[in-house]
């Protein structure tokens, strides 16, 4: 008896489970995106979601929970019921960098969640004042080894892209210029435009516009192929720097334990999404790379988030960056 | 001067199709609205709105949150006025006087001059980005962090001339107000400080919570506290305009607050935060009885009110000519004109000059909307200052209980509004002035940061504040006016006049 009664309930709870999946979504689902409104990440989540929402048929609100790097957002969308209604826009610094900058963090990135995909990244460009004496990277790396310290590295704060994209390049060019920090980017480009500081790294959204209209300049863009936003910067390797690849990418997961067939619902509208004419032509206008097919799967992005706190943890730790 | 014409002309053609009308009227009143409610800001609610303007073209989008943006200026300044809750950094100083004339049964034209006042700045912001919002971005750049921190060395000190009573009592304010400032991660280490391990508190003490909880919470429960004296309800509501005397009173400081604020929008960093701090400085200063100040001076109104809308304004020039935002709400901004597919920069003016030209005259048109909306509101507004308070509170209470969990959704936030209402309130026991509190705590953490960032290029020297001309002369200002405040014979004055 007791056995029949127990089968039954989990037949009953299976169907349940299935119904819920089959009707999923029935009410608008909530994004969090880690940082404030008007960001590249915030851009790029409702640049993707906005057609999402209608593959779905349901509106994803975007929540921007911003705070400690985009830990805060993160931990609080992790601890949130895994029914697919509460999703969140990772990055390279909350699922990459996170781990060695926090090291209280209350979630690890490559066990506490059901990833969806990869939405967009973002390639990193190296750019200086526009005053400063070299014209191309070998100059600049030249002028680097010269002066060391000297040079003044502005950055948009412990745990921005800006930073750890840059202590990653200091390692990589074994140089150690001086860091002055920001809060955020815009700070950070007034005074670079200024001649106040003198080179930084960052997202190819947050300085095209200065190196177009000529306020600062771009010594190489830290990608496999140049940029159509950005045609004349030459990538790293052309330019002669090898081991400096780095892209700010952003990647959709929901929290851990989230039903599977639900994770297929949401990552085949993300897909659906980056096919999509009008959201490639936004995303591209911004300097994003959008993924190729195989980048974009569940699996794929389980393997980059692996990959890329391998990558970010040893080079975080030995430049002593932690953020508590 | 051609040129001017014909791109103003441009931007009107733009600004005057009915559906961009339409748009710009909707975004002064959703910014009017949500300006009135104590707590939701601007920044929440373009927020919000983002995505209901995704089927709209770029410039009317554009056109309709930088309307959201200003009424929720003009908003701001009627709860300031009417219940002592200043929503934003920028309406603290309105609070001061605004709220003792509305005590007075004065609020009808307190409201009105700062409509009037506002609506004035605007017009003059508009035709100075228009006119020279391309030179000026220079301003923008000549301010590094060397300049800035002399600059907020020069609001500290107003800080002090803005208090009334004992000066060692303002002093010791501003001081707990920088400390307040400090709370959060450091930016240079990304270490905590005085955080007690509560992740809350590791972005630091949001503004909003804590102007809130110390002026308005503590309001609510000084007037609990001693209803019989709430004259603002058992007053006659009085005029509801300005009459000759209030204007002949104002017109200056209108201008003078204009001037300064449009100067200090173009900023960065959100140096408009110290325009209408200045612009009372300034008229507490020229004014022959300035004992009149905190006791419902419409001098006191008129100046930072006009120094707010104009900077409000002004601060749309960086980020129109440069695409750098100069504060949280222009950052927004960015945003949105991104995922509209225009990437904010210098090349906006030459590559889209509808919206560029568009957006400059639409800020006008919304400011002759305001006026449309607000003075025929003012007799409204000042009506609810008849529901008795004892309705009218519980009303407040929740509304900014509402607020402040929309700006970051922290149920902690809400306690705190609670716990720095009683500090608060407990500083009003014992005398002293909040003010000076809180632009401690705005200027302290912008203080601390460019000190530190200036020392890190200068390798250390301190000598850098008084090498660069701006700086040394912003530090020379700063020394005199303090040294004018502390002179024992002025002092001697200013305690007759100063102290209650």
């Amino acid at each position: 008896m007791k056995k029949i009664t127990l089968a039954l309930a989990a037949v009953a709870g299976l169907a349940a489970t299935g119904a819920q999946a089959q009707g999923y979504p029935t009410r608008p689902i909530t994004m969090i995106v880690p940082f404030a409104a008007g960001g590249p990440t915030d851009v790029i989540a409702r640049i993707v979601t906005d057609n999402m929402s209608r593959t779905l048929g349901q509106q994803i609100v975007i929540e921007n929970v911003a705070g400690a790097g985009g830990t805060t957002g993160i931990t609080r969308a992790a601890q949130a019921q895994a029914d697919g209604y509460t999703i969140m826009m990772g990055h390279m610094g909350t699922h990459g960098a996170a781990p060695a900058l926090y090291p209280n963090l209350k979630y690890d990135p490559t066990k506490d969640f059901a990833p969806i995909g990869l939405a967009a990244g973002t390639p990193i460009v190296i750019v200086a004042k526009k005053d400063f004496p070299a014209t191309d990277l070998k100059g600049f790396l030249d002028h680097m080894k010269a002066n060391g310290e000297k040079v003044n590295m502005a950055h948009a704060g412990v745990g921005s892209v800006s930073h750890s994209t840059g202590i990653f390049f200091n390692s990589v060019i074994k140089a150690k210029p001086t860091m002055v920090a920001y809060r955020g980017t815009g700070p950070a480009l007034n005074d670079l435009m200024a001649n106040t500081v003198d080179f930084m790294t960052d997202q190819i959204v947050n300085v095209a516009p200065q190196i177009q209209g000529g306020n600062i300049k771009a010594f190489a863009i830290a990608t496999r192929e140049r940029s159509p936003v950005l045609p004349n910067v030459p990538t790293t390797k052309e330019a002669g720097l090898e081991g400096y690849e780095v892209s700010a990418w952003n990647a959709v997961f929901a929290p851990k334990g989230t039903p599977p067939d639900v994770v297929k619902k949401l990552s085949d509208a993300l897909m659906k999404s980056l096919d999509d004419e009008n959201t490639k032509k936004r995303l591209l206008e911004l300097g994003g790379v959008i993924p190729t097919g195989a980048e974009r799967t569940p699996e794929a992005l389980q393997k980059l988030v692996e990959s890329e706190v391998a990558r970010w943890t040893p080079v975080l730790k030995a430049a002593g960056a932690t953020a508590e | 001067m051609g040129d001017f014409f014909s791109n103003l002309s441009l931007g009107f053609g733009v600004a005057l199709t009915p559906l961009n009308l339409g748009l710009a009227f909707l975004g002064c009143l959703v910014g009017t609205l949500i300006g009135v409610l104590p707590g939701v800001g601007p920044i929440a609610t373009i927020a919000m709105l983002l995505p209901i303007t995704f089927g709209l073209d770029p410039t009317g989008a554009l056109i309709m949150l930088a309307g959201i943006y200003y009424g929720a200026q003009y908003g701001g300044s009627t709860t300031a006025i009417l219940v002592n809750i200043p929503g934003e950094a920028t309406s603290v100083v309105t609070a001061l006087d605004g709220h003792q004339m509305a005590r007075q049964g004065r609020a009808g034209v307190a409201l009105g001059i700062a409509a009037i006042g506002s609506f004035f700045a605007g017009t003059v912001a508009t035709l100075v980005i228009a006119a020279l919002g391309v030179p000026l971005t220079g301003l923008a750049l000549i301010f590094g962090p060397t300049e800035y921190f002399s600059l907020m060395v020069m609001g500290l000190v107003f800080a002090v001339v803005l208090a009334r009573g004992s000066i060692l009592k303002a002093i010791a304010m501003i001081l707990v107000g920088i400390l307040l400032s400090t709370v959060g991660t450091d930016l240079e280490t990304g270490e905590e400080r005085m955080t007690f391990g509560l992740p809350i508190l590791s972005d630091g003490i949001d503004f909003a919570v804590l102007a809130m909880g110390i002026f308005g919470i503590a309001e609510i429960m000084r007037n609990l506290d001693h209803t019989e004296h709430r004259d603002v309800v058992r007053q006659a509501i009085g005029r509801l305009l300005p009459n000759k005397e209030d204007f002949r009173q104002s017109y200056k400081p209108v201008l003078r607050g204009t001037f300064i604020g449009a100067i200090l929008g173009i900023l960065p960093g959100n140096g408009a935060v110290l325009g209408p701090f200045a612009a009372y400085t300034l008229e507490k200063k020229l004014a022959k009885d300035p004992s009149r100040f905190g006791r419902g001076a419409i001098e006191g109104v008129a100046g930072p009110e006009s120094a707010n809308n104009a900077g409000a304004q002004t601060s749309f020039i960086p980020l129109l000519t440069l695409g750098i935002p100069p504060n949280a709400v222009m950052a927004l901004m960015v945003g949105a004109m991104t995922i509209h597919g225009i990437i904010p920069g210098p090349q906006v003016m030459t590559k889209n000059p509808t919206l560029f030209w568009g957006m400059i005259a639409s800020m006008w048109v919304g400011n002759l909307m305001l006026l449309v909306i607000n003075l025929p509101l003012v007799g409204m507004w000042v009506r609810l200052l008849k529901v008795p308070y004892r309705l009218l509170f519980p009303a407040i209470l929740m509304f900014c209980c509402i607020g402040i969990y929309s700006i970051n959704s922290l149920p902690t936030d809400v306690m705190f509004i609670g716990l720095f209402g009683f500090v608060g309130y407990m500083l009003i026991k014992f005398g002293f002035e909040p003010a000076p509190m809180l632009l401690g705590f705005v200027l302290g953490k912008l203080m601390e940061e460019n000190l530190r960032r200036a020392l890190i290029i200068s390798r250390g020297s301190l000598e850098t504040f008084i090498e660069r001309p701006i700086s040394a002369g912003l530090l020379a200002v700063a020394a005199i006016l303090l040294v004018i405040a502390l002179l024992p014979s002025i002092r001697k004055g200013r305690d007759e006049v100063f102290t209650e």
